[in-house]
């Protein structure tokens, strides 16, 4: 019990700030729906291109904002020292983990949850069905399990910036791969059980990293 | 002495090996010549798995008790072990120009490879990134431990991405025994080359350790 | 140290930091080299040092944020790997970084402290410890409108919130406006005679003679020199200083 209020403590204290200043979801917002559009000039206006790509696009653009998102993370932590103070509190690394891990999902479902309807606006699709949601959110888990380790560890290295997209990526590859081939089934209406081994490997990803991420974040934090 | 005594039988093996895949191996019907690669691909191959399961336990280890050997395990591993994965990528990419015509293809162990390749190829970035050498080695055990654990996950979401390989037929009967004997000759003969080249490179990294140890102690207020 | 003998128990418990042979290795750098300590509580124990001394190695590693290479350590008679959370209840950290978050109010901050040191009566204990740096004017401003000593203060507030008994102080005064020190002072002078242990590291002699009722001196990760229970000038206090803190080349 006590480990969750911590964990709950601090993915409030994330939201709160977040609320105060909407530097992540906003500009990341905005970044997104950029990408978006910069794709459809990449790809053409023809409407047959456009589905044949569209769940590229969708993934590419996702995983960008979760790198963009999860590059911010752990910034307000460095800024006067409170990821010291954090650690110097008794509370376990774990809870640092979740409780991190936890605002940076919902950061980055908020940003989904707006990106989705105007990607399915200008391309004319049908993104909001359960199975897209469904793999929408597995994927975002994936996302921020790894990402959340390795965005503490981008901190507390020189060229920050640099470091997170160069471990996240190659390390995400799975999960985009499953996103991007279950959306395109998903997108042209295919059934769940046509779209299960995919997601499959999502969830497996998902609940792999959630557990081994959280085991060794503490050493991603620790002199 | 050890060393000395590895390099003979690898040498010996290595010899063994090259007779048998170009004198007693028959010439496989359909890809001719060019199907010789597939001895060295398989073992190459193999010992990018291997060198990478050596970093995963080396990391893990090196977590755990924070003793510099078994950071310098993972290190020298990780150095083989992306050698192999380039040589493996190369000689995949000579079987592939013979076998589809071109020199690339998204082929799923290939994609699953080159994965691989750019994840280990992380693990000595972030060593350099790193502001200090001890948390430099942290970081890449962080790396080597997330990065062997998706390997069967990447696999699986490229097999499922693809068609299969030609590799996935050797253990379901698909093989001339012969052809069976000469892989396992060569697989053994690069076993040993790898522990032959990973004890080599452990013995001049504790030396380059020493050195430095040394370094730190003759000027001690850097 | 056996607790069975009950002599041994005694000067135990008495002993609210124990240090044994503490090395810390930065890769192949040395921080710390073999530090031997022992406080007992309710000592006002202070460290002064050049900079790059291993001060503030020091002070995290008795906050149990940074792993030890070799040596021991025990604060409270328990040790940092196995009971953290425990001495971690025991100990406030203030450091010349105020451990703020810049986009919350100083009472959100300590409310989020508070939740992370699960303090009972939160509201109370935070109004307590406002009045006591006396900022409770300011207490619902977002803590980037606030001047750098304000900050500060809060910071003390946010150590003193869950009433350690060990206070590590490391550098305080970096920064701070002359209000800001003065308070910082009067609180641990307040205190003086009560049974909180205080470990200091500052550049302010001054202070130490003010403070503190032991001294080291920590020169190139080894203590060149201690003293305790003397009262000293502070022309020889400079003196001494001077003479241990050269660093030998």
């Amino acid at each position: 019990m006590k480990f969750w209020n911590q964990v709950i403590s601090i993915t409030w204290k994330d939201t709160f700030s977040e609320i105060r200043t909407r530097e992540v979801i906003s500009s990341v917002l905005v970044f997104t729906l950029l990408v978006i559009v910069i794709f459809n000039f990449a790809f053409g206006a023809n409407q047959e291109t456009l589905r044949l790509v569209a769940p590229g696009i969708l993934w590419v653009t996702f995983t960008f904002t979760g790198v963009l998102s999860l590059n911010r993370a752990f910034i307000p932590e460095k800024e006067q020292g409170c990821l010291e103070g954090l650690m110097a509190c008794p509370i376990s690394r774990e809870a640092i983990y979740v409780g991190k891990m936890l605002a940076s999902l919902l950061f980055m479902l908020i940003i989904e949850a707006i990106a989705l309807p105007v990607f399915a606006f200008l391309f004319n699709l049908p993104v909001l069905t359960l199975p897209m949601v469904t793999i929408t959110i597995l994927a975002t888990i994936g996302f921020v399990a790894v990402g959340t380790l390795f965005s503490a560890l981008a901190i507390n290295t020189r060229a920050r910036e640099m470091v997170l997209p160069i471990l996240f990526l190659p390390v995400m590859v799975p999960v985009i791969i499953s996103a991007v081939n279950a959306s395109k089934m998903a997108l042209s209406g295919k059934p769940w059980n046509e779209l299960a081994s995919w997601i499959q490997i999502i969830g497996v990803f998902d609940v792999i990293f959630l557990v081994v991420s959280c085991l060794i974040f503490t050493y991603a934090i620790e002199e | 002495m050890k060393i000395t005594i590895l390099l003979w039988i690898s040498l010996a093996l290595m010899v063994t090996a090259l007779y048998l895949i170009f004198v007693i191996a028959p010439i496989e019907r359909t890809m001719g010549i060019v199907q010789k690669i597939f001895y060295l691909m398989v073992p190459m191959g193999w010992l990018a798995l291997l060198s990478f399961l050596v970093v995963f336990i080396g990391s893990i280890l090196y977590l755990k008790k924070r003793s510099l050997r078994w950071d310098i395990l993972s290190y020298s591993s990780a150095e083989v072990g992306v050698i192999f994965t380039t040589l493996a990528l190369v000689t995949g990419s000579i079987w592939a120009k013979p076998a589809w015509g071109v020199w690339w293809t998204w082929e799923p162990r290939l994609t699953a490879t080159l994965v691989l390749w750019l994840i280990y190829l992380t693990y000595f970035m972030v060593r350099s990134f790193a502001t200090e050498e001890s948390r430099g080695a942290t970081f890449a055990a962080i790396v080597g431990i997330i990065g062997f654990i998706d390997i069967p996950i990447i696999v699986l979401a490229t097999t499922l991405w693809r068609g299969l390989h030609p590799g996935a037929l050797i253990f379901q009967g698909g093989l001339d025994p012969t052809m069976l004997l000469t892989l396992i000759i060569s697989l053994l003969t690069f076993s040993t080359l790898y522990a032959l080249i990973l004890m080599q490179r452990i013995s001049l990294k504790n030396n380059e350790v020493e050195i430095k140890r040394m370094k730190e102690l003759s000027q001690p207020f850097n | 140290m056996a607790m069975d003998n009950g002599d041994t128990g005694s000067t135990f418990q008495d002993q609210v930091i124990e240090i044994q042979g503490l090395t810390k290795a930065f890769g192949h750098h040395l921080a710390l080299r073999g530090l031997d300590l022992k406080i007992r509580q309710g000592e006002k124990v202070a460290i002064l040092g050049p900079n790059g001394a291993g001060k503030t190695t020091l002070i995290k590693v008795l906050a149990t944020i940074i792993n030890i290479t070799s040596g021991k350590v025990l604060i409270t008679g328990l040790n940092p790997k196995d009971n953290a959370e425990e001495i971690r209840r025991q100990i406030g950290v203030i450091t010349h970084q105020t451990f703020l978050y810049g986009n919350l109010t100083a009472n959100e901050n300590l409310e989020f402290y508070g939740r992370m040191y699960d303090i009972p009566q939160r509201k109370k204990r935070i109004n307590e410890v406002a009045d006591m740096v006396r900022m409770t004017p300011r207490l619902y401003d977002r803590v980037n409108t606030l001047s750098r000593g304000m900050q500060q203060r809060i910071a003390i507030a946010r150590a003193l919130l869950h009433k350690p008994t060990i206070l590590l102080l490391d550098e305080p005064e970096t920064g701070l406006d002359p209000q800001a020190t003065s308070i910082l002072w009067e609180i641990l002078n307040v205190e003086r005679e009560d049974k909180r242990t205080i470990f200091l590291t500052t550049h302010s002699l001054e202070r130490v003679l003010e403070i503190s009722n032991r001294l080291l001196i920590l020169n190139q990760g080894k203590f060149a020199y201690e003293e305790s229970g003397q009262t000293l000038s502070l022309a020889d206090l400079k003196q001494i200083y001077q003479h241990y803190s050269e660093i030998e080349v």
